[in-house]
């Protein structure tokens, strides 16, 4: 087994930085870089160290645990406190603290909650224990999202009806359309989420260069593909263009995935979503079809608590860009990875978590 | 032994529990201290420092590619005593085991600890068996406490860590981690990977026998070399800058960190030792551990740097600069 070594390569690393550190900018630069997976990327090859100091890379709401909205963590901890119920989910999501608890707590005090790595272990898990209703928590984006619709398409299909899925899945379009209407919120250039636009398509997405003149390169989650989506973002800015370009080319194409999009439309459809940060998005959810309300958890009655926002967490500042996870005042003081008070320090896609555990120094 | 699992009368102190201990522990571990059966094991020490420690040992699964738990309990003692430049000599062991616990797993448990016991020179000199009702443990729990000595004037040099002093490793990392989680997820890759647990008496003596030059080592076991080397610094007046690529671990082991989202450096390893070594010693300790069959992939992996004081920096493979730190929560439960 063997792995993308090519795009590790030193060499080629130091090649684009030296390109990108002759392009003459206009002015100091913010890039924001959309997708949890390449904060992680950025962090852990420490290559924010290799660009200009002029070059400032800012983490957008690209980490689906982090966005997830703490009223979704509550009610997943009210529904694992009711009778012959497992709660299944995603490694990070189960330390994200809610209001009150989390669901690594509600697991301490006895409920039964399980970590899977895909939402397909969960159904298998759910047909051997035709005794437990199991609920799981689908979060997630566009690349998520036609995995869970997959599998609940199977469990609808296969009518294993101790399967229910609580939707918290959220698509990225209108997200960013809201991100750039805020009031201070600058950003020069975007490194657009590669695997989101795998499936969503480029189209979507054109309104930002459009209707917000902000440059966009789509990117890989390589060190070289990273570096060369800095690069063609320098170059529009020092060129004064504001366009949907591709870096990412070996795997996204223009017109996205149109199978993987109509497997998702056929038990999701959009709906309003709070985002943590943002609050709700119009059409920015997925929620399940009525259709399918039978493996629907939102329909099982439940008592969830009134939401509360952990005071002095900034992660939705964080999440917009308005601020470096540094200027949080809880930041590495009472909220660190082993104790974190709000989602951004939980994720390993998230931007507090990544600047925690790996920045080498103040400029990453 | 007629029976096929433990039943609670194994541990109730009868005319079953004596048996029980004669015919398995006793058959398998057998040695005059152990054999007397007394409440104490008596040792008589040679005049020099003791070293004593212990360890529970509750992996799951219970044998897993490259070992078993019984393996795991001798060979986590013993390094402990073995990094702190002590001799190992005797280990003491209590088994918690479940009621229903298959008397053939036992029985290879056993005998993979009278193996290991054996390669490291260790004797179990005193025991103890508990039976706990199914479902009040898991299947077997087993804790070892160690003793060793240590001469005085022991090996390991007394001048201080300081900057250029260089960082090795034995061999390559993550494989006991990565061994136990796809043996316990029953993820199937293409290659089989083996924890790489093996007692590190041998190589360390043999270090220390001949070279004065190491300051400074530990075994890089939960939480992984990342967290030995955050250990190390930690409130010190000096950090450590390691070169990634420097670091050595297997092919298919970084094909399924890559998978899962796991760093190798967080990883558990039970048969590695980290050494802090005087710069101008680095090259012969490397020769020795190489020429050792538990050192044959050891590397000089970074050195110790005056600057970025309680703070381990990597060199990243593309030339980048991260922090290294311990790996936050669970990161894997229950791996050795």
């Amino acid at each position: 087994m063997k792995l993308v070594p090519d795009f590790r390569d030193a060499n080629a690393v130091r090649r684009i930085a030296s390109e990108i550190a002759r392009i003459r900018l206009p002015r100091p630069i913010r890039l924001m870089e959309v997708c949890g997976g390449h904060t992680a990327a950025i962090y852990r090859f420490g290559l924010a160290d290799l660009l200009p100091r002029e070059i400032r890379l800012v983490s957008g709401p690209g980490c689906p645990v982090c966005v997830t909205a703490n009223d979704f963590v509550d009610r997943a901890v009210a529904l694992a406190a009711l009778p012959k119920t497992t709660i299944a989910t995603f490694g990070d999501l189960i330390r994200v603290p809610g209001s009150t608890r989390s669901l690594a707590q509600a697991r301490a005090q006895g409920r039964d909650v399980r970590v899977f790595y895909s939402s397909a272990d969960t159904l298998d898990w759910a047909r051997a224990h035709p005794e437990r209703t199991v609920v799981f928590l689908g979060i997630g984006f566009e690349t998520t999202a036609c995995t869970l619709a997959a599998t609940l398409r199977d469990a609808v299909r296969d009518h294993v009806t101790n399967f229910k899925m609580l939707s918290s899945a959220k698509t990225m379009p209108e997200a960013l359309r809201a991100l750039f209407s805020t009031p201070g919120v600058q950003v020069d250039g975007l490194i657009m989420p590669g695997h989101v636009i795998t499936v969503a398509g480029l189209d979507v997405f054109s309104f930002i260069p459009r209707d917000f003149s902000i440059p966009c390169v789509v990117s890989g989650f390589e060190p070289t593909d990273l570096m060369e989506t800095v690069l063609m973002l320098c170059r529009q800015i020092a060129d004064g263009r504001a366009e949907m370009e591709n870096q990412y080319q070996r795997v996204v194409r223009p017109g996205g995935n149109s199978q993987a999009r109509a497997v998702i439309e056929e038990v999701f459809e959009p709906c309003d979503t709070p985002w943590r940060g943002f609050g709700v998005i119009s059409r920015s959810g997925l929620a399940i079809r009525t259709e399918c309300r039978e493996w629907d958890a939102q329909t099982i009655p439940v008592e969830v608590e009134p939401t509360r926002e952990h005071p002095g967490c900034r992660c939705g500042d964080v999440l917009r860009g308005l601020i470096h996870p540094r200027e949080c005042p809880l930041f590495g003081g009472t909220c660190t990875p082993e104790t974190p008070r709000g989602a951004c320090m939980v994720s390993a896609e998230g931007a507090c978590a990544a600047v925690h555990q790996f920045a080498a120094s103040d400029h990453a | 032994m007629p029976d096929s699992v433990v039943t609670l009368s194994h541990g109730g102190g009868g005319e079953t529990m004596r048996r029980f201990i004669r015919e398995l522990f006793v058959r398998e571990f057998g040695n005059p201290r152990l054999d007397a059966l007394a409440d104490s094991a008596l040792l008589d020490l040679p005049t020099a420092q003791v070293a004593f420690s212990t360890d529970s040992y509750v992996i799951k699964p219970l044998e897993f590619p490259g070992g078993d738990i019984g393996k795991l309990a001798v060979c986590g003692t013993v390094n402990d005593l073995a990094v702190m430049g002590a001799r190992p000599l005797c280990l003491s062991v209590g088994f918690i085991l479940e009621e229903g616990l298959e008397f053939a797993l036992l029985e290879r448990v056993v005998q993979s600890m009278a193996r290991e016991a054996r390669a490291a020179g260790v004797e179990i000199v005193t025991g103890d068996t508990k039976v706990v009702p199914r479902g009040d443990c898991d299947g077997l729990f087993i804790n070892t406490s160690g003793i060793g000595v240590r001469p005085l004037g022991h090996g390991l040099a007394s001048e201080p860590i300081q900057d250029g002093d260089a960082l090795l490793i034995s061999g390559t990392i993550g494989d006991h981690g990565v061994a136990v989680l796809t043996a316990r997820e029953g993820l199937a890759f293409s290659t089989r990977i083996e924890s790489d647990c093996a007692s590190l008496a041998g190589l360390v003596g043999r270090v220390l026998e001949s070279s004065r030059g190491v300051k400074w080592m530990r075994d890089p076991t939960r939480g992984g070399l990342a967290a030995v080397l955050t250990e190390l610094v930690e409130g010190r007046p000096f950090g450590a800058l390691i070169r990634e690529t420097f670091v050595p671990v297997r092919e298919d082991v970084a094909a399924v960190c890559e998978l899962l989202g796991f760093d190798p450096m967080h990883l558990a390893n039970e048969g590695k030792v980290v050494i802090v070594a005087d710069a101008r010693d680095a090259d012969s300790i490397l020769t020795l551990l190489r020429e050792h069959p538990l050192g044959t992939r050891a590397a000089v992996i970074g050195r110790i740097i005056a600057a970025g004081a309680g703070t381990v920096r990597v060199e990243t493979a593309v030339g980048g600069l991260r922090r290294l730190q311990r790996p936050a929560g669970e990161l894997l439960p229950r791996i050795c």
